[in-house]
């Protein structure tokens, strides 16, 4: 680029010279960099940045973008069975049409005057998510599932004022990396495990260490190994009767058909919006809940916004607005409770057109339409010669493959099936050590019956080939 | 009060509905899309899957989310985005500290592609280069820009950065085996809120150094804090106030020779591309909101990301995995021993990431700069133009130049009138315009925050320099109508009266119904 030619971005208006004399004239400076007088020189930079040459023209930007997104390969382009927090769910057009219009993409804060809409349709996400999850209060998104289950522990922290918290030990490494480091070194992370043949939680080893100083019990349902935790009343009585909260981590698409936490003891619900209306985005577009009860203690411990709704000066007219807003650090600062921010609202919205469209029926066709698929899945596979489910329990979208037996490790099992246009199942190798050798499949909507049987077939081919790397 | 000829003023009027509460459109079996049936095979060999079901575990009553038809779905919500409104349609400069500018539509095109919002995190490296190479590429813009070492794109959100950089500092002391000991963070008070309240998430007594009637942070005061108790210092520059703390270099030495870390909050950093570096400043570890100083969409309050970077001492600290490159791959690097864990699934907000890196690479280093002194003329021009209006101030350093932002005051207008910031951002909405009453500190009486970033032209500007005029007249010559207002906005004066009783708010329909009753139709 020529220094000397002038530079007139179609992204800065006032780069026009003319323009930009006139300004610095009005305020009465000669050049731009007059307006820096406090910056002292010696923290100038005395230089360009050194970045690539721009990509003045749109086209230019575009081509160049889109040559290096051509290197992925995408999930529609091959089949997925990869799940473990991020899933390939149908994303209705409308979800697409509403999250991209204009008034939502580009607002930000605005007041509940100007930017009445935004408020009214994240209340509309807090009230529909509260049907499925059948509690009381549900709050504005916050950034993912693990900071959902990490404000969820800290807010029974709060309540109870008691400094442990009890967590099944068949969490997701990942999430659970996020709650240790949320909670470190306010509260303390302890383990309570499982049963070997079914994953549930051993209720044994959870009573021994329900002790005085533990704030609440957290478990997952669907887990994250897929399995359904059939004793979540169990663990809810067991924690109440020490004092302590059941607090449990939920897959929201699974809900039309499983019985939702509050209904079976939990005092606290959280987990992640992305399978309502999201794409998967790299793991990009996820967005975490919390549900409550109504109750002033509970609802005063949320970091997060909760917009209320309320009637206005207007006959009939309906407004918006922030309830107890003084609970969060825009208004307390570090006395406030957590902190909150810009967060997750518009994958909110998009959960909202999800909801609304898909109504009782369609979250209820969902859920078994994904039990079927998955089960179907689940007999062809453990079908095979050397492949096992793990787990005996009832599942709902994902399950455990055990492939022990086979001879290969599933590192180079997916490798073949990769080769075959299809993404095999998670492998959970290097995330837990019983868990050697075993891969966590899920299946939803997006696959087809022949989907699953080019999986089935491929594997079988690639089980007959010779070889293994164990 | 009449708009006078030669104003820039709009005779707006926004679009208002009055649309109901999308459970009051539910009818009975309407449907707003259906879901495949599973094949016949799968039905014959697994029967409908709900008797596979631990009976216990079993939903009874399906959820009472409402039954509508498609079209009245889609109404409803273009209806609600009608009654909102974003950059792309006012001139969003009312925002102060956020940096609301233009974000460009060809990076929503691509980053709708397959090729990005179809990756699973889970795929082959193999199957994922191009995302790969767009963090590693964005990591080393970064580090360009702020004279950093290394950059991970977990954070999402600025205060989920701050987070990060508190979690970092704790894994520093305490490795040197001072953990315990140093509990203290200093900030100050015009930093941003989270700055305190994030880190003390982390357990850490915050320490707020206050202003000099100058507006600027008492750098005696920061001598006097300084402890072997300070394990770091949070501080944004310039500060809320927009004014550039020219002393930083010695804030910095001040906090290091203490033995404390300092993090940069560059949430907003659009007065200073390439024009001063964190580096520079002595700066440990800074942070760049993409969703602000980088051109991505607000959505509303996220999704949002933040690009936090270290120096190299720091590197071994960071969330896992980091991107790396030999030359030929690019790869996910879990293999960080004191790596501090997570702060998010997975990678970070990559459709924030992409549209980030797509906004730097159409500008360049000197667009970058660019950027920056047409953000600081911008703000100066309403500098002089804001505080010319009778009753409205600029507090703090007057006369001298600010950088991006300016924290103002309506305190001599209300002191004149009894009208209030809050009224009068009330009425700036009949006008279609967006006007903020700011959050902590409330130090600034009367406050109001204004950012004119790069995006808005000098004709926007002085449109919005009428809104302010006009209402500020307004209140002298009319009160009742600002007091009134908003007029011709979405909705009327709001009964905020229930928000704060636990007996009549309603964060939900369901509580609404449970405490109010059922709307007559």
């Amino acid at each position: 680029m020529n220094p000397k030619k002038s530079f007139i971005h179609p992204y800065i208006p006032n780069s026009v010279p003319e323009v930009k004399e006139m300004m610095l004239r009005e305020v009465g400076v000669k050049d731009a960099d007059e307006l820096y007088e406090d910056i002292p020189e010696e923290l100038r930079m005395k230089r360009e940045l050194r970045l690539p040459r721009p990509l003045l023209s749109e086209l230019e930007l575009k081509r160049h973008v889109e040559r290096i997104l051509a290197k992925n390969t995408s999930c529609e382009e091959l089949v997925s069975f990869l799940g473990g927090g991020c899933a390939q769910h149908y994303v209705p057009a409308l979800c697409d049409e509403i999250s991209h219009r204009a008034e939502f993409l580009t607002a930000y804060a605005g007041e509940p005057y100007e930017d009445a809409g935004r408020f009214q349709a994240l209340f509309e996400y807090e009230s529909l998510m509260a049907e499925i999850l059948d509690f009381d209060v549900v709050n504005v998104p916050t950034y993912d599932w693990g900071q959902a289950a990490s404000t969820s522990i800290r807010m029974a922290g709060r309540i109870t004022k008691r400094p442990k918290v009890l967590v099944a030990d068949t969490l997701s490494p990942d999430r659970l990396a996020v709650i240790r480091n949320y909670c470190q070194p306010v509260l303390e992370i302890e383990l309570v495990g499982h049963e070997p043949e079914t994953g549930l939680l051993r209720l044994d080893d959870l009573r021994s260490r329900l002790m005085p100083d533990v704030a609440a019990v957290y478990f997952e349902n669907p887990s994250y190994l897929g399995f359904i935790e059939t004793q979540g009343q169990d663990i809810a009585d067991l924690a109440h009767a020490n004092g302590s909260l059941s607090v449990v981590g939920v897959d929201p698409i699974s809900l039309g058909v499983l019985k939702p936490p509050s209904q079976y003891g939990a005092d606290i619900a959280c987990g992640d919006i992305q399978g309502l209306g999201n794409h998967m985005y790299f793991g990009g577009a996820l967005g975490g809940f919390i549900a409550t009860r109504d109750e002033e203690k509970f609802v005063m411990e949320y970091p997060s916004r909760l917009f209320g709704i309320a009637r206005t000066a207007a006959q009939g007219e309906w407004g918006f607005g922030d309830v107890a807003y003084s609970r969060t650090s825009f208004d307390g600062r570090e006395k406030g409770k957590e902190f909150v921010g810009t967060a997750a609202a518009l994958y909110g919205i998009s959960a909202a057109v999800y909801l609304s469209l898909m109504g009782p029926q369609g979250m209820r066709d969902l859920g078994r339409h994904i039990l079927q698929k998955s089960r179907y899945a689940a007999k062809r596979l453990a079908e095979i010669s050397g492949v096992e489910l793990r787990f005996e329990s009832s599942f709902f979208k994902e399950f455990v493959l055990d492939f022990s037996k086979t001879g290969k490790s599933v590192a180079e099992i997916n490798r073949s099936l990769l080769a075959h246009g299809i993404f095999g199942g998670k492998d959970l190798t290097r995330e837990f050590a019983e868990l050697r050798n075993c891969a966590l499949y899920c299946v939803t909507e997006m696959v087809t019956q022949s989907d699953i049987d080019r999986l089935v077939a491929a594997l079988k081919e690639c089980l007959k080939a010779g070889g293994g790397e164990r | 009060m009449k708009i006078p000829k030669d104003s820039r003023l709009r005779n707006f009027h926004q679009a208002k509905w009055d649309e109901e509460v999308i459970f009051e459109l539910s009818n009975k079996g309407e449907r707003g899309i259906l879901v495949p049936e599973a094949e016949p095979e799968i039905q014959a060999v697994v029967g409908d899957g709900m008797t596979s079901l631990p009976p216990n575990m079993v939903r009874a009553a399906p959820p009472a989310l409402p039954e509508i038809a498609q079209m009245r779905v889609l109404k409803h919500f273009l209806r609600l985005s009608q009654e909102n409104l974003g950059a792309d349609l006012n001139i969003d400069v009312g925002q102060g500290t956020c940096t609301v500018k233009y974000n460009p539509k060809i990076n929503e095109v691509l980053a709708s592609s397959k090729k990005a919002s179809a990756l699973h995190p889970c795929q082959d490296e193999s199957t994922v280069q191009g995302a790969l190479q767009i963090m590693y590429e964005l990591d080393c813009f970064f580090r360009e820009i702020s004279g950093l070492d290394r950059f991970t794109l977990q954070c999402s959100s600025g205060s989920h950065a701050i987070l990060t950089m508190t979690s970092i500092v704790r894994k520093h002391h305490e490795m040197r085996g001072e953990g315990g000991r140093r509990d203290e963070i200093i900030t100050t008070i015009f930093s941003h809120p989270s700055d305190a309240a994030a880190a003390a998430v982390k357990g850490y007594k915050i320490v707020t150094i206050y202003h000099q009637p100058d507006g600027l942070p008492d750098i005696e005061a920061l001598k006097k804090a300084v402890s072997n108790r300070t394990a770091g210092l949070f501080i944004t520059n310039p500060e809320d106030t927009g004014i550039y703390n020219p002393r930083i270099a010695e804030f910095t030495r001040i906090v290091h020779q203490a033995g404390g870390l300092c993090g940069y909050d560059q949430a907003n950093a659009n007065g200073i591309l390439g024009i001063t570096r964190a580096r520079e400043a002595g700066f440990d570890m800074c942070f760049f909101n993409l969703h602000k100083t980088f051109g991505t969409p607000h959505g509303c309050g996220g999704p949002a990301s933040a690009a936090l970077g270290v120096t190299s001492e720091l590197v071994e600290y960071l969330p896992v995995p980091l991107v790396e490159y030999d030359g030929t791959r690019y790869s996910l690097n879990y293999d960080l021993p004191k790596s501090i864990g997570k702060v998010r699934s997975f990678y970070g907000a990559f459709p924030v990431i992409l549209k980030a890196y797509a906004w730097i690479m159409s500008l360049g280093g000197r667009g970058l700069k660019e950027v920056a002194q047409v953000a600081v003329l911008n703000n100066n021009y309403l500098l002089k133009k804001i505080t010319a209006i009778k009753g409205a101030a600029s507090p703090f350093k007057t006369g001298k130049h600010r950088i991006e932002q300016v924290r103002y005051s309506w305190e001599d207008l209300y002191k004149e009138t009894g009208i209030t910031t809050h009224q009068i951002a009330c009425r700036m909405a009949d006008f279609g315009f967006h006007l903020w009453s700011s959050h902590h500190p409330f130090i600034v009486p009367q406050p109001f925050s204004v950012e004119p970033t790069e995006s808005y032209s000098k004709a926007e500007l002085d449109e919005y320099l009428d809104g302010l005029r006009h209402v500020a007249e307004e209140a002298r010559k009319e009160p009742e109508t600002v007091k009134n207002a908003p007029h011709r906005s979405v909705v009327h004066t709001i009964d905020e009266s229930t928000f704060d009783n636990p007996k009549k708010w309603a964060v939900t329909w369901r509580t609404y119904l449970k405490k109010h009753g059922r709307p007559p139709k």
